[in-house]
């Protein structure tokens, strides 16, 4: 039922006792899911807050963006591709995790899943790596507001990330505790989609942080600025 | 739709089995329920003494060595931040959000049982950090509960260092701690409502938790965001907020930043905080008024749409805070608009309120009182808000008492009248005794009259220009001096206020210890929480079967009904009739 038409309900005139229970909405995993997909509309609306405010930001005159002339770092974006690819394989991994533990193969599960969590370390270090990259090369956090943002943006998203490691290690522990496979199954289902979305956010960014000045001028203008 | 329970399965549920689990690393919603609201109205307390503070020096300045110009604005920002936080936010939605959305749906439990005791302890921690800025170096920040960058973290500003700093992550702490507490009450509501539960059948209190903690989610983060930056512009030097600026002589490290969009961050948070704080309110209110008024609350349908309009509304109103920062006109314009909108759903209800009233069979109970107050203070408040909230008005006025007057009338009592509403409504669910009546009474003849001689003469103070924040009127020509005589009764006023409630906690320690036992349902409400097989209830709240939904909450003085009530729970078949 939409929601339009539950806010048209008359219920003073409602005497019934209700429909039957539907079964299938009823399993915890239906209430996971509800809220982890609310908890993930929250990491959006912080990450919106910090988008908006950084092409704000960025439209003031001493903002030196990290991309667009060719002396900038991220002109040549391969770090970050790298850092990318290894996230993506990351998710590819819990993404087979799920297809293989559908198939009822739990060993082969647990072993994309410790691949999976291997990934996602190696890629919070591969960024701490491009953190020291931009140390080296003289972009501190405090010398020019485009650095301030790129170091925020990424540590935010770096404890999205150890928040996912988290419930990765909970899903490890079932696999260890040798819980039901419907539990299992429940765990895994979660990661994914925790997965799949921190990867989409930090596309988002990626484009956010190698864009050219020019982009963020349009960007800016259609948000008011 | 969903109906029903995840939470149905008694043998899944948690158990508490000695002293520690069940009443301090407890799991029940009920427990967390009394451990937030304890917890609330014991730092709101400390407030509440702080606003005594600053009421001694306005009203008799000169007379208190201990209150100097910096501890008088440390006053200020603690009293405003705990307030708005510590006390309003964490008591509706922790506490009554915790106790109520349960039972009044007809689950067993949150869905999320561990979630929900972790956000109580993240909560703790919060208050403890905050509370711990009066200790450190330098004291906790005076920045003003807005902690407007620049001057909230440079020198001059006391508290400029540590206190700024515990403040941020006090506040950042609370976010994740509320986080945690609001995801599980969205989603129970959503998915743990017993048989029968729909949607527009739940008692608008519900609806009301459930918007506003629809709106933290949503604001919470923007306070996150710009907590976060300014801490990085406080220990890191970095230039999100700070201009290029000259401090003591020195010119500091910071360059280009923008102290306006902290403002517009701020706000964006700030304003739907109004809402997360009046919607809970709004909805127990109802509740409320409709049981002692034995009367089906006015319009149901309109409140619940009233409720969803207002909490939409409440993200485009914002920059009505900020007509005094120089931003430009058009946008002026814009936000006079919205502001003036949102008080057509927030009249409505109002109306809907004293329609409930009329020709109701109104019980003036202690609860009912307050609740009634409630509806004198809040279109105080509301009207004085359509002043504000057209620019040319604010401008003159925006940095005086009447702007004090309006938001205390608004957002401080009118929530706290409902709070007291509240805990004397569900007192005797909660413990399972009653309350003493005269000691309630007293209690709110105190406070009602009290405030209102506190916060009337507040808005002729702003009209005749005293500037508010300030520590002392100094040289101030312009203010004649019966604005300090006018000042000094205020302050008699608020210390009596302050002291009155000394009724409140005599009335909770004296009921708990030797009150009257509550009989089940003391006040003939139809609501499910009414409905448990103890009093108070116990751990799973409903026994061995969930209750069966039939009917809304509002089946009171039913036309040929023989009762005056008929419990949700009831089928139509089971209602006896007047004439049978």
């Amino acid at each position: 039922m939409s929601l339009l038409q539950t806010l048209a309900q008359k219920p003073w005139l409602d005497k019934s006792a209700g429909a039957a229970i539907d079964e299938s909405l009823l399993t915890s995993i239906h209430a996971k899911k509800i809220a982890l997909n609310i908890f993930l509309a929250v990491v959006t609306v912080l990450f919106s807050l910090f988008i908006v405010t950084f092409l704000a930001r960025s439209q003031y005159p001493d903002f030196k963006a990290l991309a667009g002339d060719i002396w900038q770092p991220f002109y040549n974006p391969t770090r970050l591709w790298l850092n990318t690819g290894i996230l993506f394989v990351s998710g590819v991994a819990i993404q087979a995790a799920l297809s293989v533990l559908r198939k009822k193969q739990t060993r082969y599960a647990l072993a994309a899943l410790v691949m999976a969590l291997v990934f996602a370390l190696q890629f919070l270090v591969a960024q701490l790596m491009l953190w020291q990259h931009l140390q080296t090369l003289g972009y501190y956090v405090a010398s020019n507001p485009a650095n301030s943002y790129f170091y925020v943006l990424t540590a935010v998203h770096g404890v999205h990330v150890l928040g996912g490691l988290l419930v990765l290690t909970q899903a490890l522990v079932n696999f260890w505790r040798k819980s039901s496979l419907a539990k299992l199954n429940e765990s895994v289902v979660l990661c994914t989609r925790y997965w799949h979305y921190l990867f989409a956010l930090w596309l988002v960014l990626f484009a956010l942080m190698t864009s050219s000045p020019e982009t963020y001028k349009t960007l800016a203008a259609l948000c008011g600025y | 739709m969903s109906y029903v329970a995840i939470a149905d399965q008694v043998s899944e549920l948690h158990d508490p089995k000695s002293f520690v689990t069940k009443y301090i690393w407890s799991q029940d919603h009920k427990v967390i329920a009394i451990q937030y609201g304890g917890t609330a109205i014991l730092v709101g307390l400390v407030a509440l003494v702080l606003s005594g503070l600053m009421r001694l020096q306005l009203g008799f300045p000169d007379t208190f060595d201990f209150i100097n110009p910096n501890a008088y604005l440390q006053f200020v920002t603690m009293h405003g931040m705990i307030m708005v936080i510590y006390l309003l936010t964490a008591l509706l939605l922790g506490g009554f959000g915790n106790y109520l959305i349960p039972l009044m749906v007809g689950a067993r439990d949150m869905v999320f049982p561990f979630l929900n005791m972790l956000s109580y302890w993240t909560y703790l921690l919060s208050v403890i950090i905050l509370m711990a800025s009066f200790f450190v170096p330098g004291g906790p920040t005076g920045a003003g509960w807005t902690l407007y960058p620049p001057q909230a973290i440079l020198e001059g500003t006391p508290g400029d260092h540590w206190g700024i700093i515990l403040m941020l992550v006090s506040l950042a702490v609370f976010i994740v701690a509320f986080t945690m507490g609001g995801l599980n009450y969205v989603t129970t509501i959503l998915q743990a409502r017993t048989r029968g539960m729909t949607l527009m059948r739940m008692p608008l209190s519900v609806w009301g938790i459930f918007v506003a903690t629809i709106l933290g989610l949503l604001a919470f983060p923007a306070l996150l965001v710009s907590a976060i930056m300014m801490l990085l512009d406080k220990v890191l030097a970095t230039s999100f907020f700070m201009p290029a600026i000259v401090s003591l002589g020195e010119q500091m490290e910071h360059a280009g930043g923008s102290p306006v969009l902290f403002q517009h961050l701020f706000w964006f948070f700030g304003h739907p905080e109004v809402y997360i704080v009046a919607l809970p309110a709004f909805g127990m209110v109802s509740d409320v008024i409709s049981v002692h008024a034995r009367k089906n609350i006015f319009g149901y349908r309109m409140m619940v749409w009233a409720i969803v309009a207002i909490g939409g509304l409440s993200f485009i109103v914002w920059a009505h805070h900020m007509y005094v920062s120089g931003m430009d006109p058009v946008f002026g314009f814009f936000f006079a608009t919205t502001t003036l909108i949102i008080a057509v759903p927030t009249a409505i209800k109002v109306y809907n309120w004293v329609l409930t009233l009329w020709r109701g069979n109104i019980h003036l109970t202690v609860p009912m009182l307050f609740a009634i107050g409630f509806i004198f203070t809040f279109t105080h408040g509301g009207l004085t808000g359509l002043f504000l909230g057209n620019v040319v008005i604010d401008l003159p006025l925006s940095d005086t008492y009447f702007v004090v007057a309006h938001f205390h009338m608004v957002m401080g009592v009118s929530p706290i009248m409902v709070l007291f509403a509240a805990i004397y409504h569900w007192f005797p669910l909660m413990t399972g005794r009653m309350f003493n009546e005269t000691l309630g009474k007293l209690h709110f003849w105190f406070t009602f009259l009290g405030t209102y001689a506190v916060y009337l003469p507040m808005h002729y103070l702003g009209f005749l220009g005293v500037p508010r924040r300030y520590y002392a009127m100094g040289s101030t020509d312009f203010i004649p001096e019966s604005a300090q005589t006018l000042n000094a009764s205020i302050t008699v006023a608020a210390l009596i206020v302050g002291l009155a409630q000394l009724f409140f906690i005599a009335n909770i320690i004296i009921s708990l210890r030797s009150g009257k036992r509550a009989e089940r349902n003391p006040w003939k409400a139809t609501s499910l929480e009414w409905y448990t097989p103890d009093v108070p209830p116990h751990h799973g709240n409903w026994g061995e079967k969930l209750p069966e939904v039939h009917r809304w909450a509002y089946d009171y003085s039913v036309p040929d009904a023989k009762e005056d009530y008929t419990p949700q729970t009831m089928p139509e078949s089971d209602v006896a009739k007047a004439g049978a």
